[in-house]
């Protein structure tokens, strides 16, 4: 498995093709006792300096088509692609928007996004458990969104790997569904740290649940001071405006 | 886990050191991970095993030097050390932290025949 896409070349695949890049491996090579010799080879590069180059690239080549990339991450279940179907119906006509699907297997969100009208490529990971740089560097090529479009990245639904896999996103957008507990920002601050933005899903269910919502956004706020907060309803829309919002006023400083 | 990838990172780290450096064989791989990194350091061993076997480091050991996490306390206007992301300064007992170390992951060096 590679870790730049972490695949091995047949695992991952972009839209049913897979990435099938060549990764050499070089076997272990023996030497006699009298020639070996024992020494120190200084390293001191970030394990994750490859990702973190190729992320760089995407974001690069976004930001030249003046693209706005949010990545998407949450549990799996907390309402990510529902609310990009309403995000996409809110925003028909006025924004043009794409989205990269990560998941293990199907392609049943990219089906369910295409059927809202907006174009989207599947990811699946395999046994992968987060999408990174070389994964999506793939994926915008195929989409290849338009000038000055919005694309999302609906992450893989994990809310601890994809934390460290920087993606060329502008920003990390973590969606917490109401039903979930108010202290996941504790349980998962590498996460809630990195975003820049936490939509709170499923507030039309509230009258039915335990969820300390103060709690829960003074939670985010001690992980993540600067972090924003938007409460949402996918199902009924309620905040939707809200959310639609801070996605132009992205764009427009992109 | 993610830790397989990551672990498959400090291999291609170290395959390109043997074409670059030209030896043979790993003996041992020192990494460098934070207190407050990604990486959780038994899952990163089991991983470190596993994508290993049939390479140029099948069999090397693992060495991994864990840095504390370090941050600058707003409140105490002093710098601390803490244990995790999400606690409090142990001093004052503020959250109003900027981390400021503890949150890489390097391979540092190797040692190499």
């Amino acid at each position: 498995m590679c870790t730049t896409c972490g695949c091995d070349s047949d695992d991952v695949r972009v839209e049913s093709a897979a990435l099938g890049h060549e990764h050499e491996h070089h076997p272990a090579h023996s030497h006699s006792p009298e020639t070996a010799r024992v020494r120190k080879v200084s390293i001191e590069q970030d394990i994750l300096a490859k990702n973190d180059a190729l992320a760089a690239c995407n974001r690069t080549a976004l930001r030249e088509q003046g693209i706005f990339a949010l990545n998407l991450v949450s549990s799996p279940g907390s309402g990510k692609t529902t609310l990009l179907e309403k995000t996409i119906g809110a925003l028909a006509g006025q924004l043009e928007i794409g989205v990269i699907e990560g998941d293990q297997q199907t392609s049943h969100d990219a089906d369910r996004i295409r059927a809202r009208g907006a174009r989207a490529i599947q990811i699946n990971t395999g046994r992968g458990c987060h999408l990174d740089a070389h994964m999506v560097g793939h994926a915008i090529e195929r989409l290849a969104p338009g000038r000055g479009s919005v694309l999302m990245i609906e992450n893989v639904g994990n809310l601890v790997c994809p934390a460290a896999f920087d993606l060329g996103e502008a920003h990390k957008v973590v969606v917490l569904s109401v039903t979930e507990g108010e202290d996941k920002p504790l349980k998962y601050p590498d996460m809630f740290r990195r975003a820049s933005l936490m939509l709170l899903n499923k507030i039309d269910l509230l009258p039915y649940l335990d969820f300390d919502l103060e709690r829960c956004i003074e939670y985010a706020r001690r992980i993540n001071p600067g972090i924003g907060i938007l409460r949402v309803s996918a199902r009924t829309g309620e905040g939707l405006d809200g959310w639609v919002e801070w996605i132009r006023q992205g764009r427009a400083g992109a | 886990m993610h830790e397989l990838s990551l672990a498959e990172g400090v291999l291609q780290i170290v395959e390109d050191a043997a074409r670059r450096e030209g030896f043979g064989r790993v003996r041992a791989v020192w990494l460098e991970v934070g207190w407050l990194s990604s990486v959780e350091p038994e899952a990163m061993r089991f991983c470190f095993d596993v994508v290993t076997r049939h390479s140029v480091a099948e069999g090397a050991r693992l060495e991994i030097v864990e840095t504390p996490g370090a941050a600058w306390c707003r409140e105490c206007s002093a710098p601390t050390t803490i244990a995790a992301l999400g606690d409090a300064c142990p001093r004052c007992g503020s959250y109003r932290l900027q981390i400021t170390d503890g949150t890489e992951m390097r391979v540092k060096e190797l040692e190499v025949e």
